[in-house]
């Protein structure tokens, strides 16, 4: 049987390649167990952003500064999470440098913060 | 498979075209059970429910259309086998 | 397909099957200037094989003549109850004007929906030769477009009196928490007859569609709104008609060949979750919009898809069919689904185009006793930290732009069911890109149709490539105010809180309650 829909052989239409964001490309961040910020969040990026600026002026723009324990985070002992893998970023390197491409996911954890009132909010 | 005791069931709206019809169910299905909640009434039965077409004229004194159902049918579960005579929800196992 | 049919009418009162085998199979007929596989040319391409379509048999044996007519008495008592709605201010006698958000929400998630659904089934129905099959598709197209010309004509009237209910086709089209339900159908339209009629008719309409309509619809009549009660159950009367459709087709084809099972059971995974998602928005009608509430989304879960799914899967396994894939955690997660639901609503009403408001004292402690095993722990703190904040007049609106699910385009609101506030994140490479799912289902329909989901149109994405601008419209720089406007969304009108909104005013002034002194005039 011959039919239209067996003819199609267009390489599919990827609509999130990086091309498609004018040199810049998504990051996303999330925080565990703080789940006022109701989803990770997606920040659009140069790749040769230094992952200082992410924390210096990003972050504090976002839905995470508007969390009741963001002021006590302690960056030193913030623990990095790359998707599921541990990860140690360097402040002064770009994110291209460090292998955080387009639609890398990081994660923050901060075990000694707990959300509010200690229920992962 | 699943260990759920195996319910079929009728939703009927709230009205006056469907009491008899949940008056001939109760009457022909001892074992149901019915929910009335706000603006419709849900008749659950274990595995099978019969609607009997001569039971509701029995009720109404007059005839009665069994197709005329899809009128205030709001909802059911269960293999459906009808006729003009009756109406039969079930589960084969 | 005979086009000899030896039961002619002899004069007499032709019997219910008499009738039905004349006026559907006896309607049929070959092709004779195309060969018939060339006039069905969608029907070999699934792998599903059926070898005799006269089979197919509707056990209500409805034939066109008493459709019309039966479907003229439902338009009969429906424009006669609206003409009463509109005639005695019905929208005065709801429960409270919050009520309304949930029309908003069904207005632009669910009528769009139907229109949707009124295509599909007119294609389907010239995909189908069997004469059977074919009028049942035929039916259903014209019940979804009755359904939603109803929906627009009923809620019509709140639109002349509450905001957000302006616009609904384009909201569907572009706003960002309805691209989960557009996604849905848009991915069953585009799928192959035969998964189309199982996502819709099975999936949909049999597993799910209960969820949508009883609960909801019986709420509707608990909060005094007779015209959406009455458009809702005289859709959802077509709907037992669509539900015996969905469940005669998947035996039908069971029954055709036994290489068929494999196929079907991979639908029925597939549109299971699909559909499941899109009941999250459902879950915070239940549990969060409704002012007066009929039971909550774990009960209403546990009624219409545990206990009928299971009594349905019970019966299917003759066939060789099991209950779909993850469906123990759907039920696991109807613990949380409607909070992690309602708190992205929360954050992100600034861009929504109906109200929130915070749960009352009343409202949580229904909440603690209908889930007791998480309200208290997980929920009940943040939303009192809300209260707070908004008692100091610093209410917490999310600034930023969510991660979203590839597969059924939801943020990623939900959590690990072992870990309860930590975010359920799955990715996977796909052909040198990063894909990132809310779940291992949607992680596994993505992973069995990549070339399908690349090209999902992801609202938050969108709107950083800068195509969220209103068509001819200036931008204003402010992605934020640009994608409102795209939306159509009015600031300050439909979208923030419930409390010190326009409809807010206006009820409070209709009912007599408003306290405050009408502004001087400008």
């Amino acid at each position: 049987m011959h039919t239209h829909a067996q003819q199609t052989s267009v390489p599919p239409l990827v609509r999130d390649r990086v091309d498609n964001f004018h040199g810049q490309q998504l990051l996303y961040v999330g925080w565990d167990h703080h789940t006022m910020i109701c989803a990770p969040i997606a920040l659009l990026v140069s790749p040769e952003l230094r992952f200082g600026e992410v924390i210096d002026d990003l972050l504090p723009a976002s839905a995470f500064a508007l969390h009741p324990e963001w002021p006590q985070i302690d960056w030193a002992r913030v623990e990095w999470l790359l998707a599921d893998r541990p990860f140690t970023p360097e402040r002064s390197a770009t994110l291209a440098a460090q292998g955080l491409g387009h639609k890398a996911y990081l994660r923050l954890r901060t075990p000694a913060l707990r959300g509010i009132a200690g229920s992962g909010a | 498979m699943s260990s759920i005791q195996s319910t079929v069931f009728m939703a009927l709206q709230t009205n006056d075209d469907t009491r008899p019809i949940i008056e001939a169910l109760q009457r022909d299905n001892p074992d149901a059970v019915v929910h009335r909640l706000p603006a419709m009434v849900k008749i659950d039965a274990p595995r099978r429910l019969v609607l009997r077409r001569s039971t509701v004229e029995e009720i109404l004194g007059t005839d009665w259309d069994l197709q005329s159902i899809n009128l205030n049918l709001i909802s059911l579960s269960g293999n459906v086998d009808e006729s003009e005579d009756e109406m039969i929800l079930h589960w084969n196992r | 397909m005979n086009t000899q049919d030896t039961r002619r009418p002899t004069g007499k009162k032709l019997s219910l099957k008499e009738k039905y085998a004349l006026m559907t199979r006896g309607l049929g007929w070959d092709t004779s200037y195309e060969p018939m596989d060339k006039a069905f040319d969608q029907l070999g391409l699934e792998g599903i094989k059926i070898h005799d379509w006269d089979k197919w048999e509707d056990p209500f044996r409805l034939t066109m003549d008493a459709y019309w007519k039966y479907q003229a008495e439902k338009e009969r008592k429906l424009y006669a109850v609206l003409d009463a709605f509109q005639q005695n201010n019905g929208h005065l006698n709801i429960s409270d004007a919050r009520y309304v958000n949930t029309l908003k929400l069904f207005f632009t998630g669910i009528t769009p929906a139907e229109y949707n659904a009124h295509r599909l089934f007119a294609m389907l129905g010239r995909q189908f030769p069997g004469p059977g099959a074919a009028i049942a598709c035929q039916m259903q197209a014209v019940d979804e477009l009755r359904h939603v010309q109803t929906q627009i004509h009923s809620i019509s009237q709140y639109n002349k009196y509450f905001n957000g209910l302006h616009d609904h086709t384009v909201m569907n089209d572009r706003l960002w928490y309805l691209s989960v339900p557009k996604s849905f159908f848009e991915d069953a339209i585009s799928s192959g007859p035969f998964e189309q009629i199982i996502a819709i008719s099975f999936a949909l309409e049999y597993l799910l569609t209960n969820l949508v309509f009883m609960p909801f619809m019986s709420g509707a009549a608990y909060n005094g709104d007779m015209a959406t009660v009455t458009f809702g159950f005289s859709s959802q009367s077509d709907e037992a008609r669509h539900m015996t459709l969905g469940l005669e087709c998947i035996k039908f084809v069971l029954e055709q060949d036994p290489g068929n099972a494999a196929i079907i059971q991979r639908y029925l995974d597939k549109w299971f979750w699909r559909g499941y998602k899109v009941l999250g928005l459902v879950s915070m009608m239940l549990d969060y919009m409704l002012p007066k509430k009929v039971m909550s989304w774990k009960e209403a879960w546990e009624i219409y898809f545990v206990q009928n799914g299971g009594s349905l899967f019970n019966d299917l396994s003759r066939y060789g069919l099991r209950m779909p894939k993850y469906w123990e955690q759907s039920v696991a997660e109807a613990e949380h689904l409607s909070h992690q639901t309602w708190n992205a609503f929360y954050n992100f009403s600034g861009a929504a185009a109906f109200h929130v408001w915070l749960p009352s004292d009343e409202d949580m402690a229904w909440l603690a006793e209908k889930y007791p095993n998480t309200f208290d722990q997980h929920y009940r703190p943040r939303i009192e930290h809300y209260r707070k904040l908004q008692a100091e007049g610093k209410r917490y609106y999310n600034p930023s732009l969510p991660m979203l699910c590839q597969t059924c385009q939801t943020p990623l609101i939900f959590t690990e069911m072992d870990d309860p506030t930590r975010t359920s994140h799955r990715q996977l490479e796909h052909d040198g890109d990063t894909y990132h799912f809310c779940s291992d289902g949607c992680r596994d329909i993505f992973a069995g149709q990549p070339d399908k989901y690349v090209s999902a149109w992801l609202p938050a994405h969108q709107i950083l490539q800068g195509n969220c601008v209103e068509p001819g419209a200036e931008a204003a720089g402010d992605p934020g105010a640009d994608a409102l406007r795209y939306f159509h969304v009015v600031a300050g009108q439909d979208n923030l809180d419930y409390e010190g909104s326009p409809d807010e005013a206006n009820w409070l002034r209709w009912k007599g309650l408003d306290k405050t002194p009408p502004a001087a005039a400008a």
